[in-house]
């Protein structure tokens, strides 16, 4: 029986690495898989240790009830801490998240902007007049798809491991 | 129409400032008279409550688009309530001559 379906969480601004990885390793150390980091982990710890809000605000902002974020939160936390006493790789990428939406972008300019009034629709980039402009929900729609499932490999739907090192495309994923 | 850029000097070879609240001076610039000001901000070194405070500043001018680096949490849903336009610009090289020549269009 799969149970109930997770809340999609807000997340307001993507990480600006994709991972991190441990430098001058022990010799002897043992190479070890990498940890997979969710997007929602990540803005968990983003909200509560960095922007310093309250976990209850913190909720919030990610549209989930208190006790989730919690549960988000002490996840992240055991994630990182396993990265770091065991000298593993740290994938930022899965998790069930959408960005905020009502921002869009600008192809030419490469700027970022909101739509403070709801009822008119934007055509032009308010910064350089180009048409060129894209909402930046359409884009996340297509990631929010990889989002949703989380695999603990290459392609986030467990039938490709290793695959995304070497930069290439899961197969299966493709068809 | 006003808007403002977040300014790291105050003159127009000055460059972007890529953060909101603690940037040094606001370069209101109108479309219609086609002028620049520059206004020192008060906040830059407030230790809190930065964004809020700069945010009153810019209302009161009062402008409709604001372009900086980055916004903060509660600027967003500040400025989103008070139906003001938020411009990010991530590459920070620009100065403000070129933002504004930008704006032109």
């Amino acid at each position: 029986m799969p149970g109930r379906p997770k809340i999609i969480r807000k997340i307001s601004v993507a990480p600006v690495a994709s991972g991190f990885r441990p430098y001058g390793m022990a010799q002897n150390a043992k190479k070890k898989e990498s940890l997979f980091l969710l997007y929602e982990e990540y803005e968990a710890l983003r909200l509560c240790d960095y922007e310093k809000y309250t976990q209850a605000e913190a909720s919030s902002f990610m549209n989930v009830s208190r006790p989730t974020l919690t549960r988000i939160y002490m996840s992240a936390r055991e994630k990182i801490a396993q990265a770091f006493v065991e000298g593993r790789n740290i994938i930022i990428e899965g998790g069930k998240v959408c960005f905020d939406s009502e921002w869009y972008t600008c192809g030419s300019c490469n700027c970022f902007f909101n739509n403070p009034f709801k009822e008119t629709q934007l055509e032009v980039c308010p910064l350089c007049g180009s048409r060129d402009i894209q909402n930046f929900e359409s884009l996340s729609e297509e990631e929010k798809s990889e989002f949703t499932y989380i695999g603990k490999s290459g392609c986030g739907r467990g039938h490709c491991s290793n695959k995304r090192k070497r930069g290439r495309m899961c197969q299966k994923n493709q068809e | 129409m006003k808007v403002a850029i977040t300014s790291s000097g105050n003159t127009l070879k000055s460059t972007l400032d890529k953060r909101f609240g603690r940037c040094s001076f606001f370069a209101i610039y109108d479309t219609l008279t086609d002028e620049v000001e520059f206004i020192p901000n008060p906040n830059k070194d407030a230790e809190e409550g930065a964004g809020p405070a700069s945010v009153q500043l810019v209302a009161s001018v009062p402008v409709e688009k604001i372009v900086s680096g980055e916004f903060g949490f509660k600027i967003k849903s500040l400025l989103a309530e008070l139906k003001i336009q938020m411009i990010v610009i991530k590459d920070s090289d620009k100065t403000i001559e070129d933002i504004i020549e930008l704006l032109k269009h």
